[in-house]
């Protein structure tokens, strides 16, 4: 196939990613701009087989096998509640493959390469070991197989600062001196880059440096198409790179989060005083009659999942629950926050799995006029989106974030599993609240029992 | 062809506008789905690890980059396949409108 040809077709693979991107914007194109995204990917993989002299053919196709046989069975089988992670972890093995790509290249041509060449192969290995190593501990956040508070030790700054001077020390000397081994050291303290800078961002913050890491990652890959001569990388890797960033800032607006707080937070972060002092206060607990009993008399009840509900698997028994109440003429509504889960909009996916009807998720701008309406507030699961703190107390690390007001609402009750704080660690002043009512137990079962005492009523 | 330094200049400029203009107006519902897809085209890198394999001579070269073929394969791979089924569900949805 002549360079031509194959640079069309390159082109064609970059214009199909486009239409992707386009496409996800949207919910009626969406699943046709991610299969278009994978047309897009399968004809770029496949053209470049039939250009230039092709070795190693066997491996290829093994090396092929092997990722599909891990990949795929791991997409499939996922819970949708784990769904981030297994993104994070996506991300963070395209930054491995990038740098890889990058060290591979520069031992076979860096010899004699010109300075840009050499920029740019340092650039994609550093960013690319940053997005790997940093995507690994966002893996380990959420996997919840590390703790979700933010990491921070005496002297880190420093400690954060000191890598990164080493970073950007050894990236000048393998541009002066050559040689795979300064290349090699680069890679090291990149890794432990990436690592210390996600290390202190708290559990709340984490979706954004998912998106913020995928950002990194497509400008890695667009960096490594101008080291491996191909339009088709840059064209690629910039598009994800400019929507990431994008994605990024948006997702910071939607919580409420100053990007910059959250990417410089590694540099200012202080060790948190600790709230124990308010712990042992009096709550309200109640058995599912009471929850029934007030239901029955309620008129509007808004329902508020969080990502407790996900992982009980509760969202049929809420389901049969709203239903219970609608046909007894009670107003049911489904208050959405955006960032409800573990990333935006990950609670409208596990919804609607549970086949909820659409018009019943109302978001948040639309349902918070609404609280002062409401009979009663059912927090499912939930926590740190309807916490009063991220109103009142300034300092606390969801401040600023918008929240479902719940606490305007008549009364409201908490399913919850213990009086364990939620993801971001923080204490819920709302538990005791004279008004909140408290369901302790696993929120299947909790709502399994409120149905049937709502049945009985 | 080597590319000149103005070519990548331009597609790169005028990359970084479409990727903005392409997402600029999505909803917070498809926020989560919008990453993964990103991720999965990213992926294509795949590309890249192949053509370095191709190049590869000594046994160091050849396993470093067999390594980045398999990671670009998971990316590419098992970021459309979890992306196809984030957006399944919200297909599932509008049935349930009917």
């Amino acid at each position: 196939m002549s360079d031509f040809v194959y640079d069309l077709i390159g082109l064609a693979a970059g214009v199909l990613f486009i239409l992707a991107l386009k496409g996800l914007s949207h919910p009626r194109t969406a699943r046709r701009g991610n299969l278009l995204g994978a047309l897009g990917a399968g004809i770029a993989t496949v053209v470049v087989f039939f250009h230039g002299d092709i070795k190693n053919l066997g491996w290829i196709l093994g090396a092929i096998a092997v990722g599909t046989i891990i990949g795929v069975p791991a997409a499939r089988k996922v819970q949708m509640t784990q769904m981030p992670q297994l993104v994070a972890l996506f991300n963070g093995v395209g930054g491995g493959a990038a740098a890889l790509v990058a060290i591979v290249e520069y031992q076979i041509e860096g010899k004699d390469a010109p300075t840009a060449f050499l920029i740019f192969t340092v650039f994609t290995v550093v960013v690319g070991c940053v997005s790997f190593s940093g995507s690994i501990v966002t893996f380990l956040k959420l996997q919840e197989l590390m703790t979700t508070r933010p990491v921070v030790f005496p002297g880190g700054r420093f400690v954060i600062a000191a890598t990164l001077a080493a970073v950007l020390g050894t990236s000048v000397w393998v541009v002066v001196a050559l040689g795979t081994t300064p290349l090699l050291v680069v890679a090291g303290f990149s890794l432990a880059f990436g690592i210390l800078f996600v290390l202190p961002v708290g559990g709340a913050d984490v979706p954004i440096v998912i998106s913020l890491l995928n950002a990194f990652t497509g400008l890695t890959v667009a960096a490594s198409g101008y080291v491996l001569n191909s339009t088709l990388l840059i064209i690629a890797g910039t598009l994800v790179g400019a929507s990431g960033t994008i994605l990024t800032r948006m997702m910071a607006d939607a919580m409420g989060r100053s990007l910059f707080g959250t990417l410089f937070g590694a540099f200012t972060a202080k060790p948190q005083d600790s709230s124990s002092a308010v712990e042992n206060r009096p709550v309200r607990s109640g058995s599912p009659d009471d929850v029934a009993i007030l239901l029955n008399y309620a008129r509007r009840v808004v329902i508020v999942p969080g990502f407790g509900l996900a992982v009980a698997q509760a969202q049929h028994t809420v389901r049969e629950l709203a239903d219970l109440m609608i046909s007894k003429g009670i107003d049911v509504a489904y208050g959405i926050h955006p960032v409800a889960g573990r990333m935006p909009g990950h609670m409208n996916v596990l919804l609607a799995e549970a086949n909820i009807p659409y018009d019943q998720l109302v978001e948040m701008e639309e349902v918070n006029p609404t609280f002062g309406q409401t009979d009663v507030a059912i927090v499912i699961g939930a926590n740190d989106v309807v916490n009063p703190a991220a109103q009142t107390s300034p300092g606390c690390p969801i401040y600023g974030m918008p929240i479902l007001e719940v606490s305007h609402a008549g009364n409201v009750i908490f399913l919850k599993r213990s009086m364990r704080p939620g993801f971001a660690g923080i204490e819920n002043e709302l538990l005791y609240d004279p008004k909140t009512m408290l369901l302790f137990g696993d929120a299947k079962a909790s709502l399994t029992k409120v149905v049937s005492a709502l049945k009985a009523l | 062809m080597e590319l000149t330094a103005i070519a990548v200049i331009s597609i790169f400029t005028l990359s970084i506008f479409v990727g903005f203009e392409v997402v600029s107006k999505v909803s917070s519902t498809l926020h989560t789905p919008l990453m993964s897809g990103a991720n999965a085209i990213h992926g294509v890198i795949l590309v890249g690890a192949i053509i370095v394999c191709s190049h590869a001579t000594t046994t160091l070269e050849l396993s470093l980059s067999v390594a980045a073929i398999i990671l670009a394969t998971i990316n590419m791979i098992g970021g459309f396949v979890v992306t196809d089924r984030m957006l399944e569900m919200f297909k599932g949805k509008k049935e349930v409108e009917k």
